[in-house]
């Protein structure tokens, strides 16, 4: 455990050490949502319903660019290996990068989104699911997209492989992320689909590490 | 010594299996071409045109056995990946790697003949359903075991990375659907249930299983053919490789 909040807090402090990389999957989020109404068109009524998917899109993207950085630096310089024959079981050093990159790819994400929500003219208890949907989904994508992470360490081509392994994989994340929004907004009440979506992150809490090591393993062999 | 368990494992190397293989092969093509002639003699002559749909639904029996076939192969080659990777057996890994292209070949006819059947009946090629959609993502993602295979040159890391990919999609596939299945739309329910009696009648149902089986037959012999391809390949070091006919020069 001690181990874990150990890796968590190295992670951070690296990313801290540089923050262009965090910057800029935010901005990118940014400015791919704030690219949907120039394309669309400015109609209220319109950007009010394309609002949820344009934003669970932009922040499934925004997590992806994240992802390869997850492992890759410590594998190029061997940082991996020893974590790997380190009396700590391998998954908790993985639980704790994953978390690091939630914290620093997907928290932010989640706080940003009410800002884009009000340019899509969202109201505010609209904004509220939003943030909760995103709250329970990203950590459901950081830790899918380790397991697509650990796959592809040190494959040729390995940030295009990545999302064609992973996007399909986040199908379900974004279609109940944005459907909580879409049924709140139609007054049917975003309940069944949060609650789905938790489900779908308990699995995977549960699952995911363990795959990523495994990945990881095969990847160290 | 306990012969038996021997013989168990005896097919599990490469070596005994290739010519096994080889003689399975025109057995397996036989049968596919005997269910496939009655088959589609079936569906094409006897079967009577349907009361709503006209002539146009005979697209479904080729539609509805590759979208079975689609989704049994994947489950197969998800099982042998399993295999590959619990047991560290060659063979295994060899067999989900040649089933991939097979099971991405059942899906793609699935998603075309499935539009070519949309655009009579529904006017559309194309609808976002929940069926059309998770076919679709299957097809996503045994490219994505293809294209992870393809890029790793280490075919020992490229089995059991692909069969991580293959086991997380096992996984995904139900709530993909499930999720999917949100969007309750167009796509009529399902023609053959375990339990009501078929909708439809006997002679299209029959129709239907000779083409699944004639459609399964095929794979298997695709598959086997090239599980031998890849022997071939990834043994070519070896000296029972090098004494074959076919590799002599």
């Amino acid at each position: 455990m001690s181990a874990m909040l150990a890796v968590m807090r190295r992670d951070l402090l690296m990313v801290m050490r540089r923050k262009s990389e965090v910057l800029t999957a935010l901005f990118f989020f940014v400015i791919v949502s704030s690219l949907f109404p120039l394309g669309i068109g400015p109609e209220p009524a319109l950007l009010r319903k394309i609002a949820p998917g344009v934003l669970w899109v932009g922040a499934l993207l925004a997590t992806m660019l994240g992802l390869q950085r997850m492992f890759a630096a410590d594998h190029a310089d061997g940082t991996l290996e020893q974590m790997a024959i380190s009396p700590t079981p391998l998954v908790w050093l993985v639980v704790g990068k994953v978390a690091a990159h939630w914290l620093v790819s997907g928290l932010p994400l989640v706080l940003m989104a009410p800002v884009l929500g009000i340019q899509f003219d969202l109201d505010p208890s609209a904004l509220g699911v939003l943030m909760l949907a995103l709250l329970l989904g990203t950590p459901l994508l950081s830790l899918i997209g380790a397991i697509g992470a650990a796959l592809t360490l040190g494959v040729r081509g390995g940030g295009v492989l990545l999302s064609l392994l992973v996007l399909p994989l986040y199908v379900p994340a974004l279609i109940f992320g944005a459907g909580a929004v879409e049924s709140h907004i139609s007054g049917l009440g975003a309940g069944g689909h949060l609650s789905l979506l938790a489900a779908i992150l308990t699995l995977a809490v549960f699952f995911a590490p363990w795959a990523a090591t495994a990945a990881l393993r095969i990847a160290l062999e | 010594m306990s012969n038996r368990l021997i013989n168990w494992f005896k097919f599990a190397s490469p070596a005994t299996f290739y010519p096994l293989a080889g003689k399975m092969i025109p057995l397996f093509w036989v049968l596919a071409a005997l269910f496939g002639g009655v088959g589609l003699w079936l569906s094409f002559f006897v079967a009577p045109t349907d009361a709503t749909q006209g002539e146009g639904y005979r697209i479904i029996f080729i539609h509805v056995p590759t979208s079975w076939m689609s989704m049994f192969i994947y489950m197969v080659m998800a099982a042998w990946a399993a295999m590959g990777l619990s047991l560290n057996a060659r063979l295994s890994s060899m067999m989900a790697q040649a089933l991939a292209p097979t099971g991405a070949l059942m899906a793609f006819l699935s998603l075309w003949t499935g539009a070519f059947w949309g655009k009579p009946m529904w006017g559309t090629w194309w609808v976002w359903d929940a069926r059309l959609t998770s076919e679709l993502i299957l097809f996503f993602l045994y490219l994505g075991f293809m294209a992870l295979q393809a890029s790793i040159d280490d075919p020992r890391r490229a089995d059991k990375a692909g069969a991580i990919v293959a086991l997380v999609g096992v996984v995904n596939v139900p709530i993909i659907y499930f999720s999917v299945k949100w969007w309750n739309t167009l796509h009529q329910g399902a023609s053959v249930s375990i339990n009501k009696s078929p909708s439809m009648a006997m002679t299209m149902l029959w129709g239907m299983l000779l083409m699944a089986l004639c459609l399964w037959m095929y794979s298997i012999a695709m598959a086997l053919t090239r599980v031998r391809a890849i022997i071939l390949e990834r043994e070519s070091h070896t000296d029972w490789v090098k004494q074959l006919s076919e590799v002599k020069p």
